[in-house]
């Protein structure tokens, strides 16, 4: 199995707030993997990175065997950021459009990936309403189908299942689970602990380091926890 | 391409926002219709109260415009003007001597009541004095009046308007551009664009082309308007006209891009309107820059609407061409060029590359 990303020894400070401090986090290809931690753990900052928006003090990442920042690589990249960033004055439709235009799709590839999409979030009749129309939930499926829009290989989605009702975050899941069978590796920032369970591997970040990483059950083993609070949280005294 | 759909989506964007298309096209028009009516108002006759003057003296003041009360002696002068709402108040105490209590409310219109009082006055006793000596032949003196710019019927406005024509194109492009990068910024639309293989000078290029669109429809409606509607001197080419605000626009469009990288909301934006654009009013030849101390004068050099307003000046009321205004036209396009350059390093905090 090849490794799709590679963090080696990430360092980041903004001014003197240390925020990332020594990651190594190798992910393989079609996983999915979770980086959970509390809110302002470095989750963001890292993922940021990964996509190549910040760059870190020391160390480097490798995106499919090219280091980051990488323009061409970025077309291989899907990413879904913390809070919606649609255009509230355009229709659905018309922001499939233009995103699907900036990764440079031809007319009927953006065609049909804008009718995939769209259907695998449930958006198909509400794609001709304005976005500023839509509810939250429709805001961070459309979000979704907008970091789908290319068929990327890597699939970034920060903090995806925040703020939105159960049905729609299962849906969500499942639709992660389902986009995992095509292949893709997926990368979730999150900082619920029952959405650890569905993930391959788990990273658990704190004060910007990785206190632990696995899959589930060894970490709940490797902690005698029965739930993910509780590996979280005896990992948390073991560090200290 | 990529430059393509961004703009594409700037127009959308733009249509479906009708109030700031209103006010990019409408707004302008308003204000610029407002001025002229300001400024070519008809002179106020001034109120002027007389006391002991002789009647030829009245007639003559009548004459040029005066409304003229009479009074009886008074004792406090200051109290009647105020009281009878007057603008002066002349007194004669003895023969060749005359008292003007002035209002000074205001003081243009002061200056302007005590010289024409000055002026009558000269005259009558002049034409009183030669009347009295027939024998002595006073020559009288005329005076005749040539322009090198404008004519007789110059008004103040005449010179404004293309300070002013200048200035709006300046300020609700920066305005509208400002703002338009901002949004994107603060709604994360902007980190998103970077995190797709765009090139931070595609997303530049894409927003000075989509709002230079709307500047370039902005400039030709304001110019148009102005010269055509409002009747506003133009002795030079209407094209010149158009350029140099063109060149104007593409300063104003990327100075508001480059400032809101340093705004967080759109209230910091207009907090830069007090900083960026009122000290360019007082630096753009609305108040003569010749008086000003040496280092305030070096202070305009380095104001895009100082140049715009001169080239703007230059050729629509002196009527220069195109030649010589190469100098205003060469320092806007270096700022422009400054500004886009400085932009494409400011995007730089969102993705290094």
């Amino acid at each position: 199995m090849s490794v799709s990303i590679e963090i080696e020894n990430i360092s980041k400070s903004f001014g003197k707030k240390q925020v990332l401090n020594g990651v190594q986090l190798a992910i393989s290809e079609g996983k999915l993997y979770g980086l959970i931690g509390p809110s302002g753990a470095g989750k963001t900052t890292l993922v940021k990175m990964i996509v190549g928006m910040d760059k870190s003090n020391s160390g480097f990442i490798k995106v499919l065997n090219k280091q980051m920042p990488n323009l061409e690589v970025l077309k291989d990249i899907g990413y879904m950021a913390q809070s919606d960033a649609l255009y509230s004055s355009l229709t659905g439709k018309e922001n499939l459009t233009f995103f699907a235009s900036l990764y440079k799709l031809n007319k009927a590839e953006m065609q049909k990936r804008i009718s995939y999409t769209a259907s695998l979030v449930n958006l198909t009749n509400e794609l001709n309403k304005k976005v500023s129309a839509y509810s939250g939930g429709m805001k961070r499926r459309l979000s979704l189908a907008i970091a789908l829009i290319h068929n990327p290989k890597i699939l970034i989605l920060d903090e995806p299942t925040v703020g939105i009702d159960p049905e729609l975050k299962i849906g969500i899941w499942n639709e992660l689970l389902r986009l995992k069978k095509e292949g893709k590796t997926i990368i979730v920032t999150t900082h619920v602990m029952d959405e650890a369970e569905r993930c391959d591997f788990i990273a658990m970040v704190r004060d910007g380091q990785i206190l632990t990483s696995g899959t589930p059950d060894e970490l709940k083993q490797l902690y005698h926890a029965k739930t993910f609070d509780e590996v979280f949280l005896n990992a948390g005294r073991l560090e200290a | 391409m990529r430059t393509t759909a961004l703009v594409k989506r700037i127009c959308l964007e733009m249509f479906r926002d009708k109030r700031t298309l209103a006010l990019l096209f409408v707004a302008p028009l308003l204000i610029l219709s407002l001025m002229y009516l300001l400024f070519n108002g008809d002179t106020v006759k001034p109120k002027v109260g007389v006391v002991n003057v002789e009647q030829g003296l009245i007639e003559k003041f009548e004459d040029a415009g005066f409304y003229i009360s009479k009074y009886q002696e008074l004792n406090d002068a200051k109290d009647t003007v105020v009281k009878e709402e007057l603008d002066g108040l002349l007194q004669q105490d003895k023969a060749n001597h005359f008292t003007l209590t002035l209002l000074n409310d205001d003081p243009s219109i002061a200056k302007q009541l005590q010289m024409k009082v000055n002026q009558i006055l000269t005259t009558y006793t002049q034409t009183v004095f030669t009347n009295q000596v027939q024998q002595i032949n006073l020559q009288k003196v005329n005076i005749e009046t040539a322009y090198v710019y404008g004519s007789h019927d110059t008004v103040f406005f005449d010179v404004l308007s293309p300070i002013l024509i200048g200035f709006f194109v300046f300020f609700f492009v920066f305005l509208i551009s400002g703002i338009g990068l901002l949004k994107e910024r603060t709604t994360g639309t902007l980190e998103r664009l970077m995190s797709t293989p765009i090139r931070r000078g595609e997303i530049v290029s894409a927003y000075l082309i989509g709002f230079g669109m709307f500047a370039v429809i902005q400039t030709v409606i304001v110019v148009f308007y102005a010269i055509n509607v409002l009747d506003i001197v133009l002795v030079g080419s209407l094209w010149n006209v158009i350029l140099i605000n063109l060149l104007l626009a593409l300063v104003a469009l990327s100075l508001g891009i480059l400032l809101s990288t340093f705004a967080a909301t759109e209230f910091q934006m207009v907090q830069f309107i007090p900083i960026a654009i009122i000290p360019q009013i007082f630096f753009s030849g609305i108040l003569p820059l010749e008086g000003m101390a040496g280092w305030l004068q070096w202070v305009a050099k380095v104001m895009p609407l100082y140049y715009a307003a001169d080239a703007l000046k230059g050729v629509m009321y002196m009527g220069l061409g195109l030649g010589d205004i190469t100098f205003d036209l060469a320092a806007l396009v270096l700022f422009a060029f400054i500004f886009i350059i400085l932009n494409i390093f400011a995007l730089k905090r969102y993705r290094k590359l």
